[in-house]
């Protein structure tokens, strides 16, 4: 779900790059590059580490390439290789090729963001001057730093207009929430009205049908009507009564759909929240749902992934960032969210909030009216 | 016969060995302080220091030899997982390194990704952050492995964070990753990290530290939950025994030997019979729970700190209560305790040693931080190390 062409052109990369390697730095990249999950591939990792001691600055480059083709643990493991290199030899820091490689975006944003760190800590200032650049990158990380420079500035402004025009310039070019939300409130408390739903594309527009039993917590894992089949004229045994679909539609500016005002402030039930996305291409895509009760979510019929959780902090938007893939035409999304026995005050909420975006974090919307 | 044997091993020891401060709550996990701290510590001595540190934390510092070792964690979503060397002496940095999480972030604000305690078996240093990544060094900086077990087990979080330290007991890591979704422990060979083996835990949010229990090839680890305490051989992962009377899920137990304060319905005392595979319950009192911060042990005595703030002395073997204080609160950290004095932070960075050995407890110092100390003090050679969010220290005579 998660290969797509650009990864696959990377992979040939990579491929590639491999080949070219002088013996040491050859052995120890494949050994960190096979690192694999349960702890699989760290022993020929430890072997090979000894390598790492006799290579010198001019392999950073490579390293960071081989970054391309590992997966979070190799990243880890590499990112120590350079770390301890660069530590150690100064001498001859490829600032040109570091620079080269962090401004080729088809490298993987976790290894261009260490480029840019490199950078940062070898040559400040040639850092600062980079930073704005970033406005449009697809690394959010790094996109984040223009925008935050974006933030400094628009902070300092001391005309309302020019204030004005960089916090818009923040929501049209900012994509994490913390940084949206000082723009929004900045902006309204100039009296503008900001349209958050649209602008960070949280899903607003839902079919619910409930409350089904979730005694003793036994509802998450228990398959109701709605897992196999999404029949909005259907209506099913409820737990206290019928359940049928009906239309919610949620105001909240951060797309919160409080299950609470459909069905009552109601313990140990579920629900399902059902909709549609259209896309007009298949494309990768992010599922970030926010919601501090237990849910599962699936996209087409295919469950993308399931958190049996209650109450553990506060709902928080992008709180779970899930990899899919939408598919040409239209896309079921449903929503099964659910709400335990406790009692206390800081249970009583029964909500989520759902947004899709691109995986650099800007928002998809549906091509047709419907979201 | 058999303690001078012990005493004579002991001599042979090199002094950095002793002065070791290599797990969360010190070397036995119970707090006590082997070698002397004068009540007089502070900011102002000569050898004292102060550094700004490069991300947050509430994990406690760990010494091996004359490097302090601690773990932070910065960036916007606290996604740069920090593990640095710090010179006992100067302060100075001797290493640091970085890496990225590859688990779940998010943490309520008042913890952070930094929040277990890392571990040392004076040979390599072990970090394990909230997000379930796990990192073994030597003590030169060389990663010898890592593991990111939410990476392998992608349900293993707790939307408040975690904050269980590991353990080494018998060559092998027990990290704990309890929580209400996939929630397990496991053993990591420490040679190379592969795991040895992985127990299903009770599904419930747990903050929760493991304790070792006993010396050398019989070392078994005590596993704390809300079902009780589960004491396993760290090779197999087996169960030794079992205790089924519930336990709180954020003080840890105190070992002594071969007694387990629990904290479980107040406070429990358990005695590990010698055959290793059965226990008896030496005393219960509701009125010795634990708030926060876990049991400390100074001689015979016990303290703990309840929800009150109020300290409590009693007698390990009988549970009978010697003397209360109230302390300068809110209290989250634990404290640590030599044959004299008993030394906690509060919240607020107050510092504050209490005398101990008579018939009540009585504050003799407070040093005043100015920053939230969450966590428990380390300490070595007569220094104590504390850190804040921003800060570590070196408070000394």
């Amino acid at each position: 779900m998660k290969i797509t062409y650009a990864l696959i052109a990377l992979l040939t990369l990579g491929s590639t790059l491999l080949c070219d390697l002088p013996g040491q730095e050859k052995e120890l990249i494949d050994a960190l590059t096979k690192v694999g999950a349960k702890g699989t591939g760290n022993e020929k990792a430890v072997r090979a580490w000894p390598a790492v001691r006799k290579l010198d600055a001019s392999s950073v480059p490579n390293l960071l390439k081989a970054m391309n083709e590992a997966n979070d643990l190799g990243d880890n493991w590499i990112r120590s290789a350079i770390s301890e290199i660069l530590d150690r030899d100064n001498s001859g820091f490829p600032e040109k090729q570091i620079l080269a490689y962090l401004k080729d975006d088809r490298n993987t944003g976790s290894s261009r963001r260490l480029a840019f760190d490199i950078i940062l800590e070898h040559k400040p200032k040639l850092s600062h001057s980079l930073t704005p650049k970033f406005i449009d990158d697809r690394e959010p990380t790094l996109r984040r730093l223009a925008v935050e420079k974006l933030l400094e500035s628009a902070r300092k402004a001391e005309k309302p207009g020019k204030s004005k025009a960089l916090f818009e310039k923040v929501l049209s070019k900012g994509r994490e929430v913390d940084q949206i939300k000082e723009a929004k409130e900045a902006l309204e408390k100039a009296g503008q009205k900001i349209d958050v739903q649209t602008l960070m594309g949280f899903l607003v527009n839902w079919h619910t049908i409930g409350p089904f039993d979730n005694t003793g917590r036994q509802g998450f894992g228990v398959e109701y009507p709605p897992e196999k089949k999404i029949d909005l004229k259907a209506s099913y045994e409820g737990k206290n009564e019928k359940a049928k679909w009906s239309a919610f539609t949620t105001p909240d500016p951060f797309g919160m759909l409080n299950v609470n005002l459909q069905y009552g402030e109601i313990k140990e039930v579920l629900a399902y929240a059902h909709t549609t996305f259209d896309s007009d291409s298949e494309r990768p895509a992010q599922f970030r749902i926010g919601s501090k009760n237990a849910w599962k979510l699936w996209l087409n019929g295919e469950l993308l992934f399931a958190r049996d959780e209650y109450h553990r902090g506060g709902t928080r938007v992008d709180q779970f960032i899930i990899d899919g893939k939408l598919s040409k035409g239209t896309n079921e999304i449903l929503v099964k969210v659910c709400q335990n026995e406790q009692t206390q005050p800081w249970t009583k909420q029964w909500e989520f909030c759902l947004r899709v975006t691109d995986p650099s974090g800007t928002a998809l919307t549906s091509v047709k009216t419907g979201n | 016969m058999k303690n001078q044997a012990i005493a004579a091993f002991i001599l042979c020891l090199p002094l950095s060995l002793l002065a070791n401060w290599l797990s969360f709550r010190g070397d036995s996990g119970n707090g006590i302080i082997d070698n002397d701290l004068s009540p007089s510590i502070g900011t102002d001595s000569k050898s004292a220091w102060k550094v700004e540190l490069p991300g947050r934390g509430l994990s406690s510092p760990i010494v091996v030899g004359d490097r302090v070792y601690l773990t932070a964690s910065s960036g916007p979503k606290q996604e740069t997982l920090h593990v640095i060397a710090y010179d006992g002496k100067t302060g100075k940095t001797d290493w640091e390194k970085t890496f990225k999480a590859t688990g779940r972030t998010v943490c309520h604000d008042k913890t952070c990704v930094a929040a277990p305690t890392m571990v040392s078996d004076g040979k390599v240093v072990v970090a394990q952050f909230s997000s379930n990544d796990v990192f073994c060094l030597d003590l030169e900086g060389n990663l010898k492995w890592l593991r990111g077990l939410t990476y392998d087990y992608p349900n293993a979080a707790n939307g408040l964070g975690m904050s269980s330290s590991p353990v080494i007991a018998n060559g092998v890591l027990v990290a704990q990753v309890e929580n209400d979704a996939e929630s397990f422990t496991a053993g990591l060979s420490l040679s190379n990290g592969t795991t040895l083996w992985k127990k299903d835990r009770p599904r419930g949010a747990n903050w929760t530290s493991p304790t070792v229990l006993g010396k050398g090839k019989d070392q078994q680890v005590a596993l704390q939950s809300m079902k009780g305490v589960a004491v396993i051989d760290p090779k197999t992962g087996k169960d030794q025994w079992i205790y089924e009377d519930g336990a709180a899920t954020i003080p840890s137990s105190t070992v002594l030997g071969s007694t387990i304060l629990v904290p479980s319905n107040g406070l429990t005392a358990l005695q590990a019979r010698g055959d290793g595979k059965s226990h008896t319950q030496l005393w219960r009192d509701n009125k010795l729970g634990p708030g926060t911060g876990s049991p400390s042990i100074s001689g015979d005595k016990f303290y703990v700190i309840n929800k009150a703030n109020v300290l409590t002395c009693a007698e390990i073997k009988t549970g009978k209560i010697i003397w209360r204080m109230r302390l300068k609160g809110p209290v989250s950290s634990s404290p640590v305790s030599t044959k004299t004095h008993l030394f906690v932070f509060n919240e607020e960075g107050l510092g504050q040693v209490v005398q101990l050995g008579g018939e009540e407890g009585k504050t003799v110092r407070s040093i005043d931080l100015k920053e939230t100390i969450l966590c428990t003090p380390a300490v070595s050679k007569g220094a104590l190390y504390v850190r804040s969010d921003s800060t570590l220290w070196k408070l000394s005579d």
